[in-house]
C-alpha cells in the first residue's frame, strides 16, 4: 500500500508514568497494590456539572444514561486526597522537574506559569469526576522530522478492577502526556517515532518500567477517511501493524461507501418484529430471545460480511455498536445460513421483510428494550457506512485490529483547579535542568569506552539494570562480567523460577566483586545468586558454591588428574584438554574460573607430553 | 500596552507556535490564556494580541415548571453553594441561587416539592454575624407563617452549626428547618451537593418539627444524617461526613437514593410547636478557649461583656490564677458559663478544688452543652431575659435540646 498516496496522517499521544517518591497531589507512595490488600471500600455517584450554556458534554452524557454507582478500593498507601475528601497538595516538584527534563530533551519551550486544570472525566476512574492536568511546555522537535505539540503533567486514573469498581492505588501517580502533531505518514514512521519517544523518556532513568506504565494512543486518518483514535497500544512492536490495519480499514470502508452509492443505497426502514418466524428455530440464541428484530439494509448485501481488517467485517462494527445496548451480538444474512439458522428460515425472513437481492438483513435478539436499542444502533452505524468512516475512539485487539469503543470526545471540558496554585517556571529553574545522556548515546559510549559488543551495549543501556551496571563499573567490576550477570544470568535464573527480585543490588555487586577478587569463579555466579535468592546469607552462599581453592591446590589437583590418566594424555596429546577440563571442573564444582583451569591444564598436558 | 479584558479572543505566539485562545485574567503579572485545547497557561502579555473583543452570549432562558400538587418548600440561601455552573469557555464557576437554576442543576428536586427561593446573603460562612442570624431567623419565621411545608437554608459549612443553634433558639418551628451545604465544591461531578440537597428536601417534607442539619453520614453516597441544630458540630475540615451529632444520636437518616426518611423517637415531630419568633440577641458575649499558661490579663478584654462562655479543660477547669479575674467579671454582671474542650461529656465543677472555686466565684455549669452553643445561647438568653438571676438559671436549663439530662453510654 502506498500510504503517502492514501494521504495517511498519524500522530501519537504517549502516557508515561513517572517514578516519583510521592504522588502528584498527595504524599502517598506511587506503589501499586494487590486488590486483596485493600483496607476499605466506599462508593459514590458522579454527575456531569452543567455548563454555562446549559449543555453537557456528549461523552459525559453517554456516561450519564444511567445514574452509575462507582465503588472504590482504598489501601493503607492511599489517603483522603485519592478519596476526594481533601484538597490536593501543591504540584509535586519532583514530578515537575522530571517533566521539565523531558521537555528540555525535546528542545521545548516551558510555559512561564503552569496552571493545573480539571478535565471532566466521569467514567468513574477519577473519584473527583475530573483528572488534574497541567500544560508544562510547548513545541519540540523529533530528530528526523516531526514535531511535539505539547507535554502535560497529569495524574494517573484509578485502575478498573471490573465494571464499576476501581482501585485507588494507581490514582494520582504522576504521568507525562506527550502529544505529537499528526506529522507521520507511514506506519514505519509512527513506530520509529514511538520508539524514539520511549527511548528519550527512559533516558531520564526516572520513569516507571513494566507493563502498563507506558501507553500509546494513536490518531490515524487517510484522505476522505476520518480521524480515529486508537487507545492503549502497549506493545511497541505492534504500532506499525495497528497503523497498517487502520489504513486498510478506512480504505475498505470508503470502498463500501462507493459500492453503496453505486447501488443507490439510501433510506432505511423501521425494524420489523420477526420473533414469530423463529419459534421453532434450532438456533438457541434466537429461540430463547423475547424479541427478535430485523433491520433491512438496502444495498448492503455482501458488504456486511466483507472483511475490512484481519478478523473484522463491517458486521463486526455493527455488532460493536449493538453491544452498547447489552446484547451479545448480531446475525446478518451475509453469514447465514449458519449458527443453527437454516436456509429455509433465511428465505422466510427475506420474504417476510420484503428484502431484495441486494439487501442484507440484520437480526438482533434480546429483551424488547434491548433489541429495540440494538436495532437503532445498527441502523445508526449503517447510516455512517453511507457517509464513509465515522470518527471514533477504538481499542486495540490482539494482533493489531481494533474495535469500536465510543464516539470521539468533544473538546475537552476543562476549568481551573483552584485548589492548586500556579507554578512559575523562571529561567533560573529552566537553566538548571540537567539533560541526561540519551540511551542511544550511552550505548555508543559503552561500546567505545568499555569495549562491549554493540548489541550488548545497547541491551544494557536499555535495560532496567542500567543504574546497577553503572555502579558495578564504577566499583571496578569488568564490563563483561557486569553485563553478563545483569543481562543473562539474572534472566536465566528468573526463567528457572528463582525469585530474583529477592536479590538486592548490594548482593549482586558483592558477588561480582568476589569474582573479580578471585574468591569465586565466574561460573559459580548463578549458583551463588540462586542461593542468595533462596535466603542464604551472602558469605555462606559464596563459601558453599566456591570452596576457596588456592592456585597451588588447583595445580596439585590438576597434576594428579593428568598423572592418573597419563596413558590417555600420551595418546591424545593436546586433544585430551577438553575431556580433562570436564573432570577438573566437576572436581572443583565450578568454583574456579574455567580459563585458569584450562591454562593450567594445558601447561600440565604439555609437560606430560614433552619427552623428558 | 493593550488592555485585555476577560473573555477576549487572543492569539498567543508563545513558544514559537501561534495559538488561539481566550484571555482569562491577570495572575502575578502574567496573562492567563485559555488555549483552545482547554488548557490555561500563564505568559507575558507581550506574547498575546487581541483578535476580537468579547461580547457575552446570553445563556438560554430555561423555564422550569413546578408541580403545584407538591408541598411548598422554601429555600433561603446565605452563601453556601448548593448548585453551580461552569463556563468551560473561561473556566469560570458561578454559584446558582434562583429556583430555576437550582432545579436545573439538581433536577431530582422537582419531584420532591415546589420551591420558593430567597437569596438572603452571598457571604462566606466565616463572615456570618449575629445580626445575620437574626435576619435569617426572621426570614425562616416568615416562610413558616407563609405556609411553607419545610424551610431549607443553604449555608457554608464552616459556621453552619453556629447558625443552626442560633435559629434553634430564636424560632419555635412546627415544620422542619433544614440547614444544608456541601463539603466538596458543587462544580465537581463527585460533589456531595446533589445528595445533600435531595436529602434535605426530603427531610423538609418529613414529619420532623425542629431545626436540623442534613449532611452526608459517611464517606459513601449512602445516606445523610439529620442532626439536631444544637447538638451538631463540624468535626473534620474536609470530609463529606464532617458533621456529627455530639452526645446524642442523630435525629434520623435520609437514605440515598430512595430518599426515605427514618426519624428517631427523640426527634421533635411536625406540629408539636406553635410558630414563634424571639429574635433578640445580646452581642456582647464571648467564647474563651482556655490553655495552660493563659495570661489572666486576657480576661480584661471581656470587661463590660454581658456573657462569657469558657471552653475549659476536662470536667470544666481553668488555671487557678484566672479564677479571681473570672469572679470579678461575674461581680460586674457578666454571666460566665463553663463548658469543656472535650466536647464529649458533661462538665462537673464539684469534683476538684478548682471547680469548686469556680462555682464559688459564680460560674454556671454548662452541662453537656457544646462551647459554641453555649455562646449562642448566652446571646439569646441575655437578649431576651433582662433579669440576670433568671438568665443564669436558664443557662442551666434545656431550652432547645442543647442540654441533655442523661449522658448516653452508646453501648
Ligand atoms: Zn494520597
Amino acid at each position: 500500500m502506498n500510504y503517502e498516496a492514501l494521504g495517511l496522517k498519524a500522530g501519537i499521544e504517549i502516557h508515561q508514568q513517572l517514578n516519583t517518591r510521592e504522588k502528584l497531589f498527595c504524599g502517598c507512595p506511587t506503589t501499586l497494590r494487590k486488590f486483596e490488600e485493600r483496607t476499605g471500600e466506599f462508593y459514590r455517584y458522579l454527575r456531569a456539572t452543567e455548563s454555562e450554556m446549559g449543555e453537557i458534554d456528549r461523552a459525559a452524557k453517554e456516561e450519564m444514561k444511567h445514574l452509575r454507582r462507582f465503588t472504590y478500593y482504598a489501601y493503607d498507601t492511599t489517603c483522603l486526597v485519592e478519596n476526594d475528601e481533601e484538597p490536593p497538595s501543591p504540584l509535586n516538584p519532583e514530578a515537575l522537574e522530571i517533566c521539565l527534563t523531558i521537555a528540555r530533551m525535546f528542545g521545548m519551550t516551558p510555559v512561564e506559569q503552569v496552571h493545573t486544570m480539571r478535565k471532566l472525566v466521569i467514567d468513574g476512574s477519577n473519584t473527583s469526576g475530573f483528572q488534574r492536568t497541567a500544560l508544562v511546555a510547548l513545541r519540540g522537535d523529533i530528530p528526523g522530522g516531526g514535531t511535539i505539540e505539547t507535554i502535560c503533567l497529569e495524574e494517573e486514573a484509578a485502575q478498573r478492577v471490573q465494571d464499576n469498581i476501581f482501585s485507588l492505588d494507581r490514582l494520582g501517580i504522576p504521568l507525562v502526556e506527550i502529544t505529537t502533531s499528526p506529522c507521520m505518514h507511514t506506519p514505519e514512521e509512527v513506530a520509529r517515532v514511538a520508539g524514539y519517544l520511549g527511548m528519550v523518556l527512559r533516558s531520564t532513568g526516572r520513569v516507571k518500567r513494566g507493563l502498563g506504565t507506558i501507553r500509546q494512543d494513536i490518531n490515524i486518518s487517510i484522505r476522505e477517511g476520518a480521524r480515529v483514535e486508537i487507545k492503549g497500544v502497549q506493545e511497541l512492536d505492534l504500532i506499525a501493524e495497528v497503523v497498517r490495519r487502520e489504513a486498510t480499514r478506512q480504505v475498505a470502508l470508503l470502498e463500501i461507501r462507493e459500492t453503496l452509492r453505486e447501488r443507490n443505497a439510501g433510506l432505511l426502514e423501521e425494524p420489523v418484529d420477526v420473533t414469530a418466524l423463529f419459534k421453532e428455530t434450532k438456533s438457541s440464541i434466537l429461540k430463547k430471545a423475547a424479541c427478535i428484530l430485523a433491520v433491512v439494509l438496502p444495498g448492503f448485501a455482501g458488504l456486511v460480511g466483507r472483511e475490512i481488517q484481519p478478523g473484522r467485517r463491517l458486521g463486526s462494527e455493527f455488532s460493536d455498536y449493538a453491544k452498547k445496548c447489552g446484547v451479545g451480538g448480531i446475525f446478518h444474512t451475509d453469514e447465514l445460513p449458519a449458527y443453527g439458522v437454516t436456509g429455509d428460515e433465511v428465505e422466510e425472513l427475506r420474504k417476510f421483510t420484503k428484502a431484495g437481492h441486494d439487501d442484507c438483513v440484520v437480526l438482533v435478539a434480546s429483551s424488547i428494550e434491548k433489541a429495540a436499542c440494538a436495532a437503532s444502533q445498527v441502523m445508526e452505524r449503517a447510516r455512517m457506512a453511507l457517509e464513509g468512516v465515522p470518527e471514533e475512539t477504538r481499542r486495540m485487539l490482539e494482533g493489531g485490529s481494533t474495535a469500536y469503543m465510543r464516539p470521539l470526545p468533544g473538546a475537552a471540558r476543562m476549568y481551573p483547579e483552584t485548589d492548586v496554585l500556579p507554578v512559575s517556571i523562571g529561567s533560573d529553574t529552566w537553566e538548571f535542568i540537567e539533560v541526561p545522556e540519551l540511551l542511544t548515546e550511552r550505548a555508543k559510549r559503552y561500546s567505545e569506552e568499555l569495549g562491549l559488543d554493540a548489541g550488548v551495549a545497547r541491551q544494557i543501556a536499555y535495560s532496567e539494570h542500567l543504574q546497577l551496571f553503572d555502579r558495578a563499573i564504577s566499583e571496578g567490576i569488568s564490563p563483561g562480567l557486569a553485563s553478563r550477570t545483569l543481562l543473562s544470568t539474572m534472566k536465566e535464573l528468573s526463567r528457572d523460577g528463582v525469585p530474583v527480585e529477592a536479590i538486592g543490588d548490594e548482593a549482586v555487586i558483592a558477588v561480582m566483586k568476589s569474582v573479580e577478587e578471585g574468591r569465586a569463579a565466574k561460573e559459580a555466579v548463578p549458583g551463588i545468586l540462586g542461593s542468595v535468592a533462596g535466603g542464604t546469607p551472602l558469605e555462606d552462599a559464596i563459601a558453599q558454591c566456591a570452596p576457596a581453592i588456592s592456585t597451588g591446590d588447583l595445580e596439585a589437583l590438576i597434576q594428579g588428574i593428568v598423572k592418573e590418566r597419563s596413558l590417555f594424555v600420551a595418546e591424545k596429546g593436546m586433544a585430551a584438554l577438553g575431556p580433562l577440563m570436564g573432570v577438573v571442573m566437576a572436581e572443583v564444582r565450578g568454583s574456579v574460573d574455567g580459563k585458569l583451569v584450562s591454562e593450567l591444564l594445558r601447561k600440565e598436558i604439555a609437560k606430560a607430553c614433552r619427552p623428558d | 500596552m493593550t488592555e485585555f479584558s476577560s473573555g477576549d479572543r487572543v492569539i498567543c505566539r508563545y513558544g514559537g507556535v501561534p495559538q488561539e485562545g481566550t484571555y482569562i485574567t491577570e495572575r502575578d503579572g502574567k496573562a492567563v490564556i485559555k488555549l483552545d485545547s482547554g488548557y490555561n497557561i500563564g505568559v507575558s502579555h507581550s506574547e498575546c494580541d487581541i483578535l476580537e473583543r468579547w461580547s457575552p452570549a446570553v445563556p438560554p432562558e430555561v423555564v422550569i415548571s413546578q408541580d403545584e400538587s407538591l408541598p411548598l418548600l422554601s429555600i433561603l440561601s446565605t452563601g453556601g453553594t448548593i448548585a453551580s455552573r461552569i463556563d468551560y469557555r473561561t473556566g469560570a464557576v458561578t454559584s446558582q441561587f434562583d429556583a430555576a437554576d437550582i432545579l436545573r442543576a439538581i433536577p431530582g428536586l422537582s419531584t420532591i416539592g415546589r420551591y420558593r427561593t430567597t437569596k438572603l446573603y452571598t457571604i462566606l460562612s466565616e463572615n456570618m454575624t449575629p445580626g445575620i442570624w437574626q435576619e435569617l431567623a426572621r426570614a425562616v419565621y416568615n416562610e413558616i407563617r407563609a405556609g411553607a411545608t419545610g424551610v431549607i437554608i443553604t449555608h457554608g459549612t464552616d459556621t453552619m452549626a453556629y447558625s443552626a443553634a442560633a435559629v434553634s433558639f430564636m424560632v419555635e418551628s412546627p415544620v422542619p428547618v433544614i440547614f444544608v451545604g456541601s463539603q466538596r465544591s458543587a462544580d465537581r461531578p463527585s460533589s456531595d451537593n446533589v445528595m445533600n440537597a435531595l436529602c434535605s428536601a426530603s427531610a423538609a417534607t418529613s414529619p420532623l418539627g425542629e431545626v436540623a442539619v442534613v449532611m452526608h453520614d459517611s464517606t459513601s453516597d449512602d445516606r445523610c444524617a439529620v442532626h439536631r441544630g444544637t447538638r451538631v458540630r463540624k468535626m473534620h475540615t474536609s470530609r463529606r461526613d464532617a458533621f456529627q451529632s455530639i452526645g446524642i444520636p442523630p435525629l434520623g437518616y435520609v437514605e440515598y437514593p430512595s430518599l426515605d426518611v427514618k426519624l428517631s423517637d427523640h426527634a421533635v415531630t411536625r406540629g408539636e410547636k406553635e410558630p414563634q419568633l424571639s429574635d433578640s440577641l445580646e452581642e456582647k458575649c464571648g467564647l474563651v478557649y482556655f490553655h495552660p499558661g493563659m495570661d489572666a490579663g486576657i480576661l480584661e478584654c471581656y470587661r463590660g461583656y454581658r456573657g462569657l462562655a469558657i471552653a475549659g479543660t476536662g470536667l470544666g477547669h481553668v488555671n487557678t490564677g484566672l479564677i479571681e479575674g473570672i469572679g470579678s467579671l461575674i461581680d460586674e454582671g457578666c454571666v460566665v458559663v463553663m463548658t469543656s474542650q472535650c466536647l464529649h461529656g458533661r462538665v462537673c465543677d464539684r469534683v476538684y478544688d478548682t471547680g469548686r472555686d469556680l462555682l464559688r466565684a459564680g460560674v454556671v455549669e454548662g452541662g453537656d452543652m457544646l462551647p459554641e452553643v453555649a455562646l449562642v445561647k448566652l446571646m439569646w438568653v441575655l437578649g431576651n431575659v433582662p433579669d440576670r438571676e433568671r438568665a443564669t438559671a436558664m443557662m442551666e436549663m434545656n431550652l432547645a435540646g442543647e442540654i441533655n439530662r442523661r449522658s448516653l453510654h452508646e453501648l
